[in-house]
């Protein structure tokens, strides 16, 4: 075991103890919290700077608002509910079409307005909040996502996960939905995370749950050595969060949209480890290797650069090399 | 670096503090480290109830006498409205209640406060020679053949006194024995025919009745051992067994062929003895010295506390050691349960009801509970009204098993009112949306996840000697607190870590 933690801790694998003591509780400043924890805040804050959102539909605060689910969503066939202090994926509906009164879900399954106005007071009850605080239930629209995916994930959208440290982009992973994650681009609820090269945005092999996978298990395509489009705006994008949220140690998710491109869906404040399994590589050593720069280069572009270059992997070995 | 060293000299501080405080105590204070058995101390407690009849009411009770063993090192008696006179020799204590006229029922109180004595106490006089019994036929001649063959087998007093309980106790077909057996039933009355016996050897005995101290009883039994002089001493034999020899919980009371209470102009409804053990002896020497030296940190201690506040701090002071449990299992294990401390509380129920009887209702309230939710979930009801019927309908559930397990005659559905009912119903909604989201296996092994969690930090905090030494010392919290501040600051991998990212941990990846 003494060995296991050896190799671990040489290879840079970063735990949560490690990743809440010496990252997020340095590089975070709890004031700025809100900006990430809230997704209406934060989605205000990233227009502000110029960064491309999913265009929020309404937010419904009150539990009366709910009944009124028609002025809410307005003439929308396609939208997405979500709560603002939602964590972890949970609390959020996908609606892809509505028939006569009836809505329909990401699974294609019809779902009811009165079961839709239900779900939207639990949000605001704060069924879905950290600590139970009373929340408010964001519509926004639906992302279409770039048809480059279509064999890759069914359902729901696939999401790009950018980790951002002091402004420098280090690590990323493809989020692939699956029929288990019903449509939602969360590792822990079934989706499948894929590691992407820094350089060039080609993905390097996948995980799900914490075992290693190269085919999608709902479409059987093969999930590595795709280039992902737009790579260098997705990597640029994700490094200008640091300015509009000042947190030091931040998970950026993008999604692709067939027609706006890469589009900021949500800042995370405290991203997961799961990265460091889809990529194979541990995050610490790219960390430090931020850390050692000593003085950071202000201009974001610069930082893409450095990071572009400093984390791609020249040979892309990791595809013929995995040792399992 | 300042800020990094910053927490490892609280800590320190912290567990020195603790434990220095701890060493003061226990050296120069002289508080026992561990709760010691030898000084230990029983409250024993006389009780008769007595019914009027008429006229002037007496009523008498035999008191404990110094023996070897025990010695009575404080004594009281309760008897408003009656004179109280002590008839005291060296041998026989008697205490006399008299009261002009009795109306109602009316209870009498001794009590006393027992201390165990290494000290060997002269146990009686030396005896006068007891007058050789005389009997008629047929037990006149069977006596002398019964006295001829214990003799024979014998050397002296005490073994001829061995001899005889053995025979009482495994000969009854034969033909002598039987003749005097047969009227004999109990003990008692066993060691009055081993007397008889006796005395036609003209060997003195006596009766000795004491109870036994060993655990804390409502109502003593009272058990009687023959004496026998052997010409120096007095040599106790249980008249049962033959066995020689004062069993070490055994506290004489008092001796010969008195009653232990006696009454005139009234009745006894009911006596009854009960025991109970007390705080150590040496743990009272220690805060009574304490007192007088007027030592501050000899005061940090719960011992001054009225006695019901004592528990509640007992319990309160054993939480930091549940929660430094949870801190393990979560930062260094890496499990994970639903709400943070909950196991702890659970963990605080289940010392009421004990571990498997608290696991067993916990299950039985959470499934019913979630059956419950699930149904709620389909009438639509808001978050907070929604946990709020959940409350209620746990508190009714606890009422219910109180009330069924009470029909049954267990006592332990009763101590369910002790489960930290709102946690109870947090967990179930937690359970039930987890169940909704991720299903209902991710939703049980989490459920199941929290009680292990609550079993362990139970485990830790029913140890008999955690609970001593937070009464005694509570500074050991310091110490607690200490360790928290240093496993704050633990950034290794937890363990669930190595398995979840076993592939990281190949040779080059």
């Amino acid at each position: 075991m003494d060995s296991i933690v050896k190799r671990m801790r040489s290879n840079g694998v970063l735990g949560l103890n490690r990743r809440n003591g010496d990252y997020i509780l340095k590089m975070n400043n709890r004031k700025f919290f809100p900006l990430v924890d809230d997704k209406v805040l934060c989605k205000e804050r990233l227009q502000e700077r110029g960064l491309a959102v999913p265009e929020l539909i309404a937010v419904a605060s009150y539990m009366q608002q709910a009944a009124r689910l028609g002025e809410l969503v307005g003439q929308h066939k396609e939208f997405v509910i979500k709560p603002a202090h939602g964590s972890g994926g949970d609390g959020i509906l996908v609606i892809k079409d509505r028939k006569s009164d009836y809505f329909v879900d990401s699974d294609g399954n019809l779902v009811k307005p009165a079961d839709l106005e239900h779900h939207i007071t639990n949000v605001i009850g704060g069924l879905y909040s950290l600590g139970g605080q009373p929340d408010v239930a964001m519509i926004e629209s639906l992302v279409h996502f770039d048809p480059a995916f279509t064999g890759l994930t069914y359902h729901g959208v696939p999401d790009i996960r950018v980790i951002v440290y002091s402004g420098y982009p280090v690590m990323a992973m493809v989020r692939l939905p699956t029929r288990e994650s019903h449509g939602k681009a969360n590792l822990h609820q079934g989706a499948i995370g894929v590691g992407v090269d820094m350089a060039t945005g080609i993905t390097v092999g996948g995980v799900s749950g914490n075992s290693p996978v190269s085919l999608h298990p709902d479409t059987g395509s093969e999930i590595t050595g795709f280039q992902i489009p737009h790579w260098s705006r997705i990597v640029s994008m994700a490094a200008q969060c640091f300015e509009a949220v000042e947190l030091g140690y931040l998970g950026v998710d993008i999604v692709l949209d067939q027609t706006h491109g890469p589009l900021i869906l949500e800042l995370n404040a405290r991203p997961g480890l799961n990265i460091q399994i889809a990529n194979r590589r541990g995050l610490r050593h790219r960390l430090d290797a931020v850390d050692n720069l000593g003085e950071l280069q202000e201009r974001p572009e610069q930082r893409v650069e450095w990071a572009c270059h400093t984390f791609g992997d020249p040979q892309s070995d990791l595809l013929t090399q995995a040792p399992w | 670096m300042t800020r990094n060293r910053q927490w490892m000299v609280l800590s320190l501080l912290l567990v020195a503090l603790g434990g220095l405080t701890f060493a003061y105590k226990v050296v120069r204070l002289g508080y026992p480290v561990l709760p010691d058995e030898t000084g230990e101390q029983w409250l024993v407690q006389a009780r008769v109830e007595i019914e009027p009849v008429k006229g002037p009411a007496r009523a008498s009770l035999l008191l404990p006498v110094r023996s070897t063993g025990f010695t009575v090192s404080d004594e009281s008696f309760v008897s408003r409205d009656f004179g109280l006179t002590i008839d005291e020799d060296m041998f026989r204590r008697q205490a006399h209640w008299a009261i002009r006229s009795l109306e109602g029922d009316r209870v009498l109180y001794y009590r006393a406060t027992v201390m165990k004595d290494t000290r060997n106490q002269r146990f009686a006089n030396k005896p006068d020679t007891p007058a050789v019994p005389e009997l008629e036929e047929p037990f006149a001649s069977a006596m002398a053949d019964l006295v001829e063959e214990v003799k024979t087998e014998s050397a002296d007093a005490q073994s001829f006194a061995a001899e005889i309980l053995d025979h009482l106790q495994n000969s009854p077909d034969d033909a002598n024995w039987k003749l005097f057996l047969e009227d004999v039933e109990s003990p008692l009355e066993h060691a009055r025919l081993a007397q008889t016996i006796l005395a036609t050897e003209q060997i003195p005995s006596m009766l000795v009745h004491g109870i036994l101290l060993k655990k804390d009883v409502q109502r003593a039994a009272i058990h009687s051992m023959l004496a026998v002089w052997d010409g120096e001493h007095w040599l106790l034999f249980n008249p049962e067994t033959g066995q020689q020899g004062r069993p070490e919980e055994f506290m004489i009371w008092w001796r010969g062929t008195e009653t232990l209470a006696g009454v005139s102009g009234a009745l006894i409804n009911d006596l009854q003895i009960s025991v109970k053990k007390r705080m150590r002896s040496s743990l009272e020497l220690a805060s009574r010295r304490t007192e007088l030296k007027d030592s501050f940190i000899g005061r940090i201690s719960l011992l001054h506390l009225p006695v019901q506040t004592q528990s509640v701090y007992e319990v309160l002071l054993l939480v930091p050691f549940g929660i430094l449990i949870i801190v393990l299992l979560r930062n260094f294990i890496g499990l994970s349960s639903f709400g943070t401390f909950a196991p702890v509380l659970i963990a605080l129920a289940f010392r009421e009801t004990e571990l498997v009887k608290g696991i067993l209702l916990f299950m039985m309230i959470v499934s019913l509970g979630l059956v419950f939710r699930f149904y709620l979930e389909r009438l639509r009801l808001l978050l907070v009204p929604r946990l709020a019927a959940v409350v209620t309908i746990v508190v009714l559930l606890m009422t219910a098993i109180s009330l069924f397990s009470d029909r049954l005659g267990t006592e332990t559905g009763l101590s369910v009112s002790l489960f930290p009912m709102v946690i109870i119903s947090m967990v179930i909604e937690r359970m039930s949306i987890v169940w909704e989201e991720r299903g209902a296996m991710t939703s049980i092994r989490e459920g199941l996840g929290s009680l292990l969690m609550a079993s362990l930090a139970y485990s830790v905090i029913s140890i008999d000697v955690l609970e001593y030494w937070v009464t005694v010392f509570p500074e050991v919290n310091l110490i607690v607190l200490g360790l928290i501040v240093a496993l704050g600051r633990y950034t290794g991998f937890r363990l669930t870590e190595l398995i979840r990212f076993r592939q990281l941990a190949g040779r080059n990846p």
